[in-house]
């Protein structure tokens, strides 16, 4: 695929970054679960966490098409780096961004788009997985603000995060015409982080539950309008789902390096091992396709639920299996952490489950084809 | 043809079931996290005669045959894969390896001990060179008087860290390739014999799995298994019958994850009903166990093929590994799919599943290797 040359240079330099100081790291931080803010802190001063956003309010000014480069290339050598990166610019930010008002931006945009600030998005709970409009957290409106009561669960960089999105419902017989976001800080009162979740991978990204227990959350930080949450939540679902897509993409990507370099030391005479290699690449070729168009999509402006479902489904389905392929290529050594293709492989799973499972991609995608006018090629 | 267990398969089957659900499972989160090999869960299983099934009574097993031997392999790894592991190394690759080649003294000396369980044994075939090419083997033998020294590194090699008993390959004579291969029985204890490194796996945690390193290990001769040149026969022979072990074993590992996806998927509720009722869960159920089925009726009809008397069963037996341990892998995945964000934390047990399934399709010949057996066999037919 040839991409203008300011895309490629902008990938060259997001790799070296990755390879100087994100790959010592990773191996440390899946065995430690240690998260690494030192890592994170640098990718604030390289202007990656910001990179959609403008200028003038602290991000890069590139556009979504780089900002997945820049997941792909990350989670190539850190999966769990590269979810950090994800969370931060497409759940914890993007919201902010979209719907927030211009006193939100300066107040908090700013400050997450430059890197000051992480950021996180509160929407799963323990009962409301796949069912994101059945969420159980409350807000009650006072007359100054709102006063949230829940539980979440699975929040990526909760713990480290200054601001989280949170999704509440003012009235639970609404469905999903009650629920409404809030821009709540950490130290709010009443706000506080449950229990670390113990996880298959992504051991070095941060996934906690929250609690709030008559958590005051002041009127300025309602975001958007009232009832206007799920809106909210799916439309940034859409944009995370791109980068869900790049984050298995480069999963996908740091598998077949890895079976390159072990291909190159280790020569195996045989064409089964051509056929991985083959199935791998071309695999990884269409889900980069299909990655990048959603991006460019979304650079368009156009809303693409059915390309952003497609391209998550297609490459965490390539993910996971092409670090299964390769685990095999390598055979017992594949199972040690002497690769990094093992912790690839307990990785790359999460992609079929985050920010939406391959069956309501599924749903999604097959809602979407029924709509088409029928002359339109898909 | 009759599809149906015998009474003694089916009793071997509830006892098997019963004591692996009481005192197997609620130890494999544990075991999983810390890595502790089971010893006393071991001792519990030599005790219902479970470590030495295929050896006759005269020896001091249980005299069974090997389906009842894969339905109890499979009934354990379902409650814990490494312990089904742990059992199916000392059963076939270790105690019948031994009593089938071994002389009368071997049978006795050691194959009684591995059998009743007071010993554990383990096989050292792999090496960090050497995986799925067993001819090209580097720890070599060397005769001196009456003894053989060995020298070189074994890796991977399940239960090496707590084993008793080992069935170690060498060559003596690497310009030989695979006719110089022998099969010596070294115990643990002999000058020379160590363990290296305890191997971090993504799966089947608590297998002792570590590496063997003899230096100037003497080892008696007469504790040379078969003839000299007859140790890579004896190798393949062992792999033909411990594939239809790890076709069971995939069984079970597979069984437990449709057990738990099922009652979770009548217990989640979403969208304001059983996640059961959704079509799409209920396909991933029905293609899981119709799966599940086919594996687990190739390995019964592997066991079967070696029970008749049938002197080459490879194929059978590379089949029912090969199918297995593919069908593991995905209804492990889909088990960790039907539970989504609790499926990818350690709240539920079926991310070990989906690690521990893993490690079917790699060891004793990758799902390739098993597709190259096959192959060669029906071209040779």
């Amino acid at each position: 695929m040839k991409l203008d040359r300011k895309y490629e240079e902008f990938r060259q330099e997001v790799f070296e970054f990755a390879h100087q100081e994100v790959l010592p790291k990773a191996k440390v931080i899946d065995q430690t679960g240690e998260f690494p803010l030192d890592t994170i802190k640098k990718l604030g001063e390289k202007g990656y966490l910001g990179i959609p956003y403008p200028k003038k309010y602290g991000g890069a000014g590139l556009d979504y098409l780089s900002y997945v480069i820049a997941a792909e290339e990350i989670s190539r050598v850190c999966a769990a780096t590269g979810l950090t990166l994800c969370a931060h610019t497409s759940l914890g930010t993007y919201p902010i961004f979209r719907f927030g008002n211009e006193e939100q931006k300066k107040k908090y945009l700013t400050k997450l788009a430059s890197g000051v600030f992480l950021g996180a998005f509160g929407l799963t709970e323990p009962n409301a997985g796949s069912d994101a409009g059945a969420i159980e957290t409350t807000a009650q409106k006072t007359n100054d603000g709102y006063i949230l009561n829940g539980t979440k669960r699975f929040i990526t960089s909760a713990e480290y995060a200054k601001t989280i999105i949170i999704a509440a419902t003012l009235d639970k017989s609404l469905g999903t015409k009650g629920i409404t976001t809030f821009i709540v800080e950490q130290d709010f009162a009443g706000f506080s982080i449950g229990q670390r979740e113990h996880k298959l991978g992504l051991l070095g990204s941060n996934t906690v539950e929250l609690i709030m227990e008559d958590c005051f959350v002041p009127k300025e930080n309602l975001l958007g309008e009232e009832h206007q949450g799920f809106a909210i939540m799916m439309e940034t679902l859409d944009g995370g789902r791109i980068s869900i897509g790049a984050h298995a993409l480069g999963i996908a990507q740091g598998a077949l390096d890895v079976a390159k370099e072990f291909l190159r030391a280790n020569p195996i005479k045989s064409q089964l091992v051509s056929k991985i290699l083959a199935d791998i690449a071309t695999h990884i070729y269409a889900a980069r396709l299909m990655v990048y168009d959603a991006a460019m999509l979304k650079d368009f402006g156009i809303r693409a639920d059915k390309e952003c479902a497609m391209a998550k489904l297609y490459a965490s389905e390539v993910g996971t299996w092409a670090c299964g392929e390769v685990i095999r290529l390598l055979g017992m050594i594949g199972l040690t952490k002497e690769y990094p293709v093992e912790r690839f492989y307990r990785d790359a799973k999460l992609s079929e489950i985050g920010e939406g499972t391959s069956e309501i991609m599924r749903l999604i995608i097959g809602r979407e084809v029924l709509k088409e006018n029928t002359n339109n090629a898909t | 043809m009759n599809f149906d267990l015998t009474e003694n398969q089916k009793m071997i089957q509830d006892m098997v079931r019963q004591f692996a659900k009481a005192e197997l499972e609620p130890k494999a989160a544990e075991i999983d996290k810390t890595g502790e090999f089971p010893m006393a869960s071991i001792k519990k299983l030599a005790e219902l005669g479970l470590m030495g099934m295929v050896i006759p009574e005269k020896y001091g097993g249980a005299g069974f045959d090997f389906v009842s031997l894969a339905i109890a392999i499979e009934e354990i790894s379902r409650a814990c894969g490494s312990t089904g592991v742990i059992v199916a190394v000392n059963n076939s690759l270790a105690a019948y390896t031994i009593y089938n080649f071994g002389t009368e003294e071997q049978r006795e000396k050691f194959v009684r001990p591995l059998a009743t369980g007071q010993k554990l044994g383990a096989f050292a075939l792999t090496e960090p060179n050497v995986g799925s090419d067993p001819a090209s083997l580097e720890t070599t033998a060397r005769l001196e008087g009456d003894y053989y020294i060995l020298n070189g590194t074994k890796r991977f090699i399940t239960n090496g860290g707590v084993s008793d008993i080992f069935l170690v390959f060498a060559t003596t004579d690497k310009t030989k390739g695979y006719k110089g291969i022998i099969a010596l029985i070294v115990e643990k204890g002999t000058p020379g014999l160590s363990c290296g490194k305890h191997e971090d796996l993504l799966g089947l945690r608590a297998t002792a799995n570590c590496e063997i390193i003899f230096e100037e290990c003497k080892v008696p001769k007469a504790n040379l298994l078969g003839k000299e040149g007859e140790g890579f026969k004896i190798a393949l022979s062992a792999l033909d019958v411990s594939r239809i072990d790890i076709g069971a074993q995939a069984v079970g590992i597979a069984q437990a994850a449709l057990d738990k996806s099922i009652q979770y998927a009548k217990e989640r509720k979403q969208f304001g009903r059983p996640i059961a009722e959704f079509e799409m869960i209920q396909a991933k159920l029905a293609e899981m166990a119709t799966k599940i089925q086919a594996s687990r009726l190739l390995t019964y009809y592997a066991a079967y093929q070696k029970d008749k008397g049938v002197a080459r069963f490879s194929q059978e037996s590379s089949m029912a590994k090969l199918f297995a341990s593919t069908t593991a892998v995905f209804v492990t995945k889909e088990a960790v799919q039907i539970f989504g964000g609790y499926g990818y934390s350690k709240d539920y047990p079926v991310e070990r599943y989906y690690r521990d399934a893993k490690c079917m399709e790699i060891y004793e010949g990758t799902s390739e290797i098993q597709r190259i057996v096959i192959a060669r066999s029906l071209l040779s037919a």
